[in-house]
């Protein structure tokens, strides 16, 4: 990539032309995209969050090293935060517990007042952002916490655990008292109401809103939101990186008993590392949930977390430009071979061997395992800055275990 | 500030059916290269790791500099003052030379996620800080040129300097190492006891494990000896070498 | 009264196939310390190859006694399933040997899925009826009830099980797979070939997840392509519970969890206020892994291996 490159430390000059340089395309991307309906748009909408969740995994898997399975958990909690604080569920919560628990039913009738009770919570995006931010980072760190002595592999069984957990809790949570509304999910989430402007456009009006007196389609609208909240989080993700807490999460990750040793407080830092991780997480799932207007437990499977990985490793695991290839591939790849591959195969075989969900989770599978064979540090690594050529010195002296 | 820095008393450690320790005590003064010395086994690395927190011990008290120290978790005892390195040097191998003794500046400073994002004054000063404190310590273990080389890719040698310079970089009133010498020709070794010898000049104090009795005697100031745990000797490196119980458990009985 | 002893059967049902599984993952750690995450889908390639064997043995000779015909589709579902193993560990996992630990794990992870993926192809999403092939009427023992496809299974869990003991107690390739698992170094000096203690212990790790696989479809009526994440995961935990490495254990691990799952799902709409029914059943697992982990590491038949930094 001589043409386009991002690495700052090498060549500023460069890296921040190109960064212009892919800014300027993304905005233009939308308006060249809606020629050819709104399905690409769309697309790249979803793409987005999906950047999202693989930079937050990106923080406890790249930075910190911590395998997290159960990332999908956070973006689980972010969704039904807008679910429950911005669509009338919460009206059919307390009447819920009023029937079946009155005493706190009562209470939060009280608490609530008529409006609420009658309509539910609607609060508006600038309230959802950082609700949802602070829930997903404090479950962050709830669900770290026992996983903090773990080594490598059973950390990543256990956070697989706790990501089933909150999945089946979520399921289920619709009786005796109905809170997640079980399996069916909760709807009717409002859509990101921004200085006033519905992003889900005017009713009667085919999802368009009117901007400077200019028509914008929602899915452009969310884009934009999107692309904005994305760059926030790529900004955020590197000034962790290139930092003291940054620096200690590499060497944690590198050999947490030096680490130790040097008086980092690892628990503290892993925690930290879980809680930022969560916060991306949960910031990208409550606009999921705005965005889609419904959310239900179906998805925030396994599944899920298993592709938020995919995206990190086969970007390149610790690599902020490596993650965004990553997930910018694998959610959207998918996504277009759809539109390829299913009328080819009508075309050939008059039938579809191969369908979307099928190539999504080929596609998933293969990466994870080619690319750990082949170019275990993904497709694109992070730069070395190295003065001279790689001698490979780890013959002698390499940090291995201490013996007694 | 005590004359005495480190004193240890009574240090106990039994793993399973293997007492590992015995009623292992050490007292260091100020400004002092103090020696520990002992055949294979003698439980010289597991009273290191047990004074630097890595295992708790049965029974023991500790106090550095005046003070009570509970070696409960190895990173309170880097705060409190003791570094350390490893017998088979534990580096972070990917990062670069100079983020190694970064890393190594972290517990005497403070920026957290706040600073890490804003990057307001006080942030970037203390960054500019730990990376010049960082230039510096490599500098004067006399690796400084490395300084952008990625940590793994150093000679044996340049990698246990690097080690110390990131010891040093906890700003520690104790520095100790756990045989810095292995592995190095007679060259080498004599760097190193340049670099010692600086060290102590610049008022540190120093524990040295090591295996190189002929190093140890020229180094030392005072040297205990272990065998099987237990301390059989303590003095000065003279007396030391000429006592009969050393002289039998390195040699064997009969000399 | 009654509902406990039909727990403590449900309990034992589940837990010999959690056994069985358990089994395979244990062995496997014990040699490469490594966690087969694509062991539950050997499971999930069992109870299909099964089926389909069995839909074949239905078509050409209905009238073969049903226990003739689930052996018939266990025996033809072993090979499949240690061909699939050992093609996994040849492929994804033996390059990886020496690489840092998380490697072979997200290298499992994508094998479990390509896994899933190629069933989904070949046998659809949906998922498929297993034929009632055992007698249906189920046998009374103190008031619960057992059916004969149940019977068949404790039965051949539990000769499964002598087998597995005769062969790493009693044979020299046990003793080969007990020395690798203790010290590969020292044990390939002594002049055992540690590939072929690795295929052996991949190889009859498949097989009992082969015999699990088709039972447990035999016993749920229904094979689907995803069914054997959440059995494996389960599996696991158990191997964690009853010392991970250490075949009795996982045995151990396996009965117990099952038990614990049986009667947790049967009680704990009672200890719970009815706040809690028996559809939170799946978290037990992972519920008694964490603890298992943060408490005692080593599992109850676990060696405490002391830490030497």
């Amino acid at each position: 990539m001589a043409l386009m490159t991002f690495d700052m430390k090498r060549n500023p000059q460069q890296a921040r032309f190109s960064l212009l340089a892919l800014l300027a395309l993304m905005i233009i991307f939308p308006m060249i995209a809606q020629h050819f309906g709104n399905s690409w748009v769309r697309i790249m909408d979803m793409a987005l969050l999906y950047i999202m969740l693989a930079l937050g995994l990106n923080v406890v898997v790249g930075f910190a090293g911590l395998l997290d399975l159960g990332y999908i958990a956070f973006y689980a909690i972010g969704a039904y935060t807008a679910g429950l604080l911005a669509s009338p569920q919460f009206a059919a919560v307390i009447e819920s517990f009023i029937n079946t628990y009155p005493a706190i039913g009562n209470f939060l009738v009280w608490l609530c007042g008529p409006q609420i009770v009658q309509n539910g919570i609607h609060l508006s995006l600038w309230l959802i952002v950082p609700i949802s931010g602070v829930l997903a980072a404090l479950f962050g760190a709830l669900l770290g916490a026992p996983t903090l002595k773990l080594r490598g592999d059973y950390l990543a069984i256990v956070t697989l655990g706790f990501g089933e957990i909150i999945r089946i809790f979520m399921n289920n949570l619709n009786a005796p008292v109905n809170i997640t509304n079980g399996p069916q999910g909760i709807n009717l989430i409002d859509p990101i109401r921004v200085f006033g402007v519905s992003l889900a456009g005017e009713p009667g009006s085919g999802s368009m809103l009117k901007v400077f007196g200019m028509n914008l389609p929602s899915v452009n609208a969310y884009y934009y939101l999107f692309l904005v909240l994305c760059i926030f989080v790529i900004f955020f993700s590197s000034r962790l990186q290139d930092s003291r807490l940054g620096r200690a999460w590499v060497a944690i990750r590198e050999d947490e008993i030096a680490a130790k040793a040097m008086g980092i407080n690892t628990r503290n830092v892993k925690l930290l590392a879980f809680a930022m991780g969560a916060s991306f997480g949960g910031v990208a799932g409550a606009m999921f949930g705005a965005f889609q207007g419904f959310v239900s437990p179906e998805s925030f499977s396994l599944t899920e977390s298993i592709a938020v990985l995919a995206m990190v490793v086969l970007g390149g695991i610790g690599h902020i430009p490596g993650v965004v290839l990553g997930g910018v591939i694998l959610a959207a790849l998918p996504e277009v071979l759809r539109h390829v591959v299913e009328p080819l195969q009508m075309a050939i075989f008059g039938k579809v061997w191969i369908d979307a969900e099928v190539l999504r989770q080929l596609l998933y599978g293969l990466a994870m395992v080619i690319i750990m064979l082949t170019r275990p540090a993904g497709l694109w690594p992070s730069p070395r800055h190295e003065d001279r050529p790689e001698v490979d010195h780890t013959k002698v002296g390499t940090t291995g275990e201490v013996k007694a | 500030m005590t004359q005495t820095l480190l004193k240890i008393r009574d240090v106990s450690k039994r793993f399973g059916g293997l007492q590992a320790l015995n009623g292992v005590g050490i007292t260091i003064e100020r400004g002092q290269i103090y020696g520990l010395i002992g055949p294979n086994g003698a439980g010289k690395t597991t009273f290191f790791n047990v004074i630097t927190g890595l295992y708790q011990p049965d029974t023991g008290s500790f106090e550095l500099d005046g003070k009570p120290y509970s070696p409960s978790a190895p990173h309170e005892v880097a705060k409190a003052g003791i570094a350390r390195t490893f017998q088979n040097i534990r580096l972070f191998g990917e990062m670069t030379v100079l983020e190694n003794v970064m890393v190594g500046c972290h517990v005497r400073t403070k920026q957290n996620v706040f600073g890490a994002v804003f990057r307001h004054k006080a942030a970037r000063d203390e960054e500019a800080a730990i990376r010049a404190k960082s230039q510096q310590l490599l500098d004067f273990v006399g690796i400084g040129q490395f300084a952008k080389r990625t940590a793994r890719h150093l000679s044996y040698g340049d990698q246990r300097r690097l080690e110390i310079a990131r010891a040093l970089a906890t700003d520690p009133q104790l520095l100790a190492l756990d045989e810095p010498a292995a592995g190095m020709n007679a060259t080498e070794k004599l760097a190193l006891r340049e670099l010692l010898v600086k060290i102590q000049a610049e008022g540190k104090t120093i524990l040295l494990i090591e295996h190189d009795v002929k190093l140890m005697m020229g180094l030392c100031n005072r040297i205990t000896v272990l065998d099987y745990g237990k301390p059989i000797a303590e003095g000065v490196p003279a007396d030391v070498q000429k006592n009969p119980a050393v002289i039998e458990a390195y040699l064997g009985a009969g000399h | 009264m009654d509902i406990f002893i039909q727990q403590i059967i449900n309990g034992l049902v589940l837990g010999s196939m959690y056994a069985l599984i358990a089994l395979g993952y244990t062995m496997v750690y014990g040699v490469l310390n490594l966690i087969n995450f694509a062991h539950g889908d050997i499971l999930m390639v069992g109870a299909m190859v099964g089926l389909s064997i069995l839909k074949l043995v239905q078509q050409v000779a209905p009238d073969l006694p049903g226990i003739v015909k689930l052996i018939i589709a266990i025996v033809g579902a072993i090979p499949v399933c240690v061909i699939v193993s050992l093609l996994i560990e040849r492929i994804a996992y033996r390059p990886l040997r020496n690489a840092p630990r998380l490697a072979p794990l997200i290298t499992a992870i994508g094998v479990s899925i390509l896994l899933q993926t190629f069933a989904m192809m070949i046998w659809g999403r949906s998922p498929l009826p297993f034929p009632q092939i055992m007698p249906s009427t189920p046998v009374n023992i103190a008031g619960a009830l057992i059916s004969p496809t149940q019977i068949m299974l404790l039965i051949l869990a539990l000769a499964a099980m002598i087998g597995l003991v005769l062969i790493v107690e009693k044979t020299k390739m046990g003793r080969a797979m007990r020395a690798t698992a203790e010290n590969p170094r020292i044990a390939g000096l002594m002049g055992v070939d540690a590939n072929r203690v690795i295929i052996v212990t991949f190889a009859i790790g498949a097989a009992l997840a082969a015999i699990a696989g088709v039972m447990w479809a035999a016993n749920y009526s229904t094979a689907q392509f995803a069914m054997g994440f959440v059995p494996g995961l389960k599996a696991f935990s158990a191997a964690v519970l009853g010392g991970i490495g250490n075949i009795y254990g996982a045995m151990l691990g396996g009965i117990l969890l099952g038990l614990i799952e049986s009667l947790g799902a049967g009680y704990i709409g009672d200890l719970t206020g009815n706040f809690l029914g028996s559809n939170y059943q799946d978290i037990f697992a992972f519920i008694v892994l964490i603890i298992v982990l943060t408490l005692r590491p080593s599992g109850i038949m676990g060696e405490r291996v002391a830490d030497r930094a």
